[in-house]
């Protein structure tokens, strides 16, 4: 499904950073990956990559089979079948929850009005705030403004949800009834990415673990291997500072 | 409890302040108000309000003249007009005038030149002509400087070189340089050659108006392109991010997205760059488009009342200016988030 082989990337602003480096994965159908690491490890960088929101220096990656790298590909065509939660919303501020959701509905899968709204009407109940429809982002709390996002990208119908730190905006009594709508679409075979601190989650949800640091895969396995019996020294350091 | 006795300092507190400075905004003008008069006393001047209104309509005298010599031969009536036949040794010429203008009777012998009726009309003046010019010179040069504006401001944040340097050539270019000048090179340079160009084609020529609404148009479109760039860069990256990851293409989310929030951080700004456009407007007097200022002087001249005339043509200027600011705050308000 997803499959990233050598990718690179290094950002140049006052210094040389090298967010990644050399990092191969592979995400297969229906899979839950939680990547963690300490912050500045590259983790949201190799998500931003995998639908082009940063552009990867080196290495390739595959989006069903598709190269994205390769410049001929149609970088919309793929980003349709791919949605993105942002750790700050991002909620179109001038549109209402409803708005939110049809517009990227009729704007690029050309559905009718009438059928984008019954889908997005669908979704906000899905999330549990069908009653939130016509307010503006800026009259949501956190939590609520988190589920129409995520509603939003589940609208496009994609094939792969990435997650970039969805609740570490969040109060902490709002963040619970956003991984609730995340553990429901796991337990659904929604194929997920998810950066996140949320270690419960990963413990809970998370097929599989990738431990990043420096820009690199340092370790990566199943949450019982991990939370267990972490084989390398930094991954025993890192969880021994969070847990 | 204090309730019932007078305090001062409640009353200070309270409303007092508020009412002593509405009080003082008023003392000042009146001050303002009161001072002009006082040195316009000083001066030897006649005010004469009475000959302004003949500048903003006026009735004109209309005689209908015979153009050869004869005989009133026919006085047809046809509703409220007459034709009046007039039958020469060989000629016949017909004469249509309002019915109660008439001034000969059948069988009358009319020398050329005759007054056969008249009537009067009433006019609008120069300074109605010159104040509709200004109006249709400032709202085309505004039109097209949103357009020029708009995708300038597009290019100028684009990262094609080509659009992006471009972009920024002609906003240094149009913003470094007087608009008096450029009026100039608009007119007397790209005009000349342009025209020649037209009539070298057998086409007609371009008057002085369209030359002008183009150096105003460039001109205002140069600022607009940077009050554009600065409003679409206001607008959290992550708008575009969000846009861009459900599969939209740039132009979509431009368009969707981004420029709807652009436009109404960018009203305020923009409201003051076309009061600005407006106001230099009153430079096209100089390539002999007579708009309101031009009027204005030429008024001047004839009248001899410049105190007058000349508070005439701000206040005239003050009305489009106030108008189009209670415009551009109505839109503020329409296109509130949530409104």
């Amino acid at each position: 499904m997803v499959r990233a082989e050598n990718v690179c990337k290094t950002f140049y602003t006052t210094h040389k950073v090298e967010a990644l480096v050399d990092v191969s994965c592979q995400i297969d159908k229906g899979d839950v990956v939680v990547i963690i690491g300490p912050s500045g490890s590259g983790k949201s960088t190799l998500l931003r990559c995998l639908n082009m929101l940063e552009k990867a220096d080196k290495g390739h990656i595959y989006i069903d089979g598709v190269d994205i790298l390769d410049p001929k590909t149609n970088i919309n065509k793929v980003r349709e079948e791919m949605g993105m939660v942002f750790q700050s919303f991002n909620l179109f501020r001038h549109k209402t929850a409803m708005g939110n959701l049809t517009l990227a509905q009729m704007v690029v899968r050309k559905r009718s009005k009438k059928e984008a709204e019954e889908r997005a009407m669908a979704l906000l109940e899905k999330v549990g705030i069908p009653d939130k429809v016509d307010s503006y982002p800026d009259s949501l709390s956190g939590g609520q403004q988190q589920r129409v996002a995520i509603a939003r990208a589940l609208a496009m119908d994609p094939k792969v949800m990435l997650f970039d730190e969805p609740t570490s905006a969040l109060d902490p009594e709002m963040i619970g009834e956003v991984l609730d709508v995340m553990k429901t679409l796991a337990r659904e075979g929604m194929t997920m990415v998810v950066v996140t601190h949320e270690m419960g989650f990963a413990r809970e949800v998370a097929d599989r673990v990738i431990f990043m640091d420096e820009g690199k895969i340092v370790e990566e396995g199943s949450p019982e291997h991990f939370f267990k019996a972490p084989t390398h020294e930094r991954t025993k350091l890192f969880l021994s500072q969070i847990l | 409890m204090r309730t019932g006795n007078f305090s001062i300092t409640d009353y200070l507190r309270t409303r007092g302040w508020r009412h002593i400075s509405v009080g003082l905004f008023f003392v000042m003008m009146g001050l303002v108000v009161f001072g002009l008069f006082f040195a316009t006393k000083k001066v030897e001047y006649v005010w004469r309000w009475y000959r302004v209104p003949r500048y903003f309509v006026y009735k004109d005298k209309i005689e209908i003249k015979a153009e050869i010599e004869g005989e009133v031969a026919s006085i047809v009536s046809k509703g409220e007009e007459v034709e009046v036949t007039v039958r020469g040794a060989d000629e016949e010429e017909v004469y249509p005038l309002p019915a109660e203008s008439l001034r000969v009777d059948e069988g009358d012998f009319i020398y050329f030149g005759d007054v056969l009726g008249s009537y009067q009309k009433w006019k609008v003046g120069i300074l109605v002509e010159g104040l509709w010019v200004t109006l249709k010179v400032s709202v085309i040069a505004v039109l097209l400087g949103i357009v020029i504006g708009l995708f300038t401001g597009l290019a100028r944040i684009s990262k094609n070189p080509a659009l992006r340097w471009t972009a920024i050539t002609y906003i240094e270019l149009v913003r470094g340089s007087p608009l008096l000048v450029q009026i100039f090179i608009w007119y007397f340079v790209l005009g000349t050659m342009f025209n020649t160009l037209l009539a070298k084609q057998g086409l007609g020529q371009l008057s002085p108006l369209w030359y002008g609404v183009a150096a105003l148009a460039v001109f205002a479109g140069a600022y607009v392109a940077e009050i554009v760039r600065a409003g679409i860069q206001s607008i959290h990256r992550g708008q575009m991010e969000a846009a861009r990851s459900l599969g939209m293409t740039y132009p979509q989310s431009m368009r969707y997205i981004i420029l709807p929030q652009a436009f109404r951080r960018i009203l305020p700004p923009l409201a003051g760059q076309f009061i600005s456009l407006i106001k230099d407007s009153s430079l096209l007097g100089i390539i002999a488009v007579r708009e309101l200022t031009k009027a204005t002087r030429e008024v001047v001249t004839t009248s001899l009342q410049p105190f007058e005339l000349w508070f005439i043509c701000a206040l005239l200027y003050l009305v489009l200016t106030f108008a189009l600011s209670m415009f551009v705050q109505y839109l503020e308000r329409r296109t509130a988030i949530g409104g």
